[in-house]
């Protein structure tokens, strides 16, 4: 596919993502309002209004509901799509597990939200990272702009026959949900020719072909379907940056499963997903200019781990923060802090690394926080000490 | 039956051959047998209605048994035949030939 022109829009994130749905037409969309998610849903109920879409969309009574019907929409051979946040996240729970374990390649967008109480409605990562053994394809937005773009991706990534299994893409919520950023929508036609049409491997409809889905699987096949499914996300680490880059022929925007940011011959580095990777942008080209050798690592994939090319990108550094924006009560620190220890200590290295946990509950990330960050990096090389490993950046004492 | 490895089966669980229940030895469940008296059985059908594991074993519109590689020993034919003609036995009372 030839490189497209794309149109120039400000738009927040929720409303992209619509954009991109309006553009996607799935066969089913059902969806419960939660906020910071509404918009997005609330807009695409409007394209269906306006006939602008095909959809049929289900308002159902609670977000268990939604998943199910996903699954219903998706086994009987349909392109299913929701969106959620938080609380509407655990209320799926059960259902996420049905889903990727049916191998049905649902799309979701998820908009953070942390997890009550105290009641908040703000952005952290609790509920997707919490949804992390869940089975599904984790991709994470920096921008608006990816928003859009892992949106369309990951329907791609779900639909790919050595993949079959649903994937969600996370964008911070009100930071990229209801901020204005500029970006660039796809010709419709474009988008549609992208995503192709979706031919089910089977279907609860083919009359041809019967099939049985979800029947009881006992001590004697249960724990090969799990084998297969892991063997399902070891593909998926070729098929993310494959799609990303047919993606980039198209749109000049190419994707991979992580990427670093003057990385390569930097010294002291972090370790960041979803918005604030931009804020550490900005702190690392700071540092840059006075002299430090700072860099970052985006992580866009978080399942599957691309664990062999992390532990190459961070093996030879000085010192590593991985920011972590969600918190696993009484463990040795915090998902992405397990992923890349467990990366690097399994490819033979072991720099100096530690864990700050950030912006829960909506909490603002800022330049002097990340700056800090690095600060603290500098100081563990200068001084060879790692100290406490488990750090929280932004919380009053 | 063999049971096969990760690579061989259909993903998610999913049963792509219609019919093959019969493949699922059920019979290996059962902890009481069914013994059909033919002195006093009047070939009414009853059982064979009821039967959920269609084990019943009809031919020539005459009952002649029972097929215990799937009957799983519910004892419903049991409970629903008008004659009394069935009996639960313990499966470990058959195998000693008591
Ligand atoms: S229900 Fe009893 S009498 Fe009727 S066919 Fe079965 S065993 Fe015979
Ligand atoms: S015991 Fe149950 S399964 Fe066995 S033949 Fe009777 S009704 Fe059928």
């Amino acid at each position: 596919m030839a490189k497209v022109m794309g149109k120039p829009v400000a738009l927040n994130g929720d409303r992209a993502v619509a954009e991109a749905m309006r553009q996607m037409n799935p066969d089913v969309v059902a969806a419960y309002p939660i906020t910071p998610q509404t918009e997005i849903v609330m807009r695409f109920s409007e394209f269906v209004a306006n006939g602008e879409v095909d959809t049929e969309f289900i308002p159902v009574e609670s977000e268990h509901a939604a998943m199910s019907a996903c699954v219903g929409a998706c086994a009987a051979g349909g392109r299913a799509q929701t969106a959620t946040s938080g609380a509407g996240l655990a209320f799926m729970w059960e259902v996420l597990w049905v889903a990727s374990g049916t191998r049905l390649p649902i799309v979701m967008h998820m908009v953070n939200r942390s997890f009550s109480a105290p009641l908040n409605i703000l952005c952290d990562h609790s509920d997707s990272m919490g949804a992390r053994d869940a089975g599904w394809v984790q991709l994470y937005d920096e921008t608006v702009q990816e928003a859009y773009d892992n949106a369309i991706q990951s329907v791609r990534i779900a639909e790919h026959p050595d993949v079959m299994l649903p994937t969600l893409h996370a964008l911070d919520g009100f930071i990229l949900g209801h901020n204005l950023e500029r970006l660039e929508l796809l010709p419709d036609e474009a988008v549609k020719q992208f995503i192709g049409t979706y031919k089910p491997m089977y279907s609860l409809l083919d009359l041809d072909r019967p099939v049985t889905y979800g029947p009881m699987d006992y001590h004697d096949y249960f724990f090969e379907h799990k084998r297969q499914q892991v063997a399902a996300m070891e593909r998926a680490l070729e098929v993310v940056p494959l799609i990303g880059e047919e993606y980039g022929r198209l749109t000049g925007r190419y994707y991979g499963l992580m990427e670093g940011y003057r990385l390569e011959d930097a010294e002291l580095a972090t370790v960041v997903l979803g918005s604030t990777v931009g804020t550490t942008r900005v702190v690392v080209d700071e540092l840059r200019d006075q002299g430090v050798k700072a860099g970052l690592l985006k992580i866009r994939c978080f399942r599957p781990f691309p664990a062999a090319m992390v532990a190459e990108a961070l093996g030879d550094k000085k010192a590593i923060a991985v920011l972590d924006r969600s918190l696993s009560f009484g463990g040795q620190g915090n998902p992405l802090f397990f992923e890349v220890c467990t990366a690097l200590f399994s490819h033979g290295f072991s720099p100096k690394v530690v864990n700050y946990v950030y912006g829960l509950g909506g909490r603002d990330t800022v330049p002097a926080q990340i700056r800090q960050v690095y600060h603290e990096l500098i100081k563990i090389d200068r001084e060879g000490v790692t100290g406490p490993t488990l750090r929280y950046l932004g919380v009053r004492e | 039956m063999e049971l096969k490895g990760w690579r061989e089966i259909p993903i998610g669980g999913l049963i792509i051959d219609a019919g093959n229940s019969v493949n699922y030895e059920t019979g290996s469940w059962r902890s009481l047998r069914p013994v059909i008296d033919m002195e006093r059985c009047s070939h009414c059908m009853i059982c064979w209605i009821y039967c959920p594991d269609s084990s019943i074993l009809v031919e020539n519109e005459k009952v002649i048994g029972i097929d215990l590689a799937h009957c799983k020993g519910c004892g419903i034919c049991e409970r629903e035949c008008p004659r009394k003609a069935v009996s639960m036995v313990e499966e470990t009372l058959v195998e000693e030939g008591v």
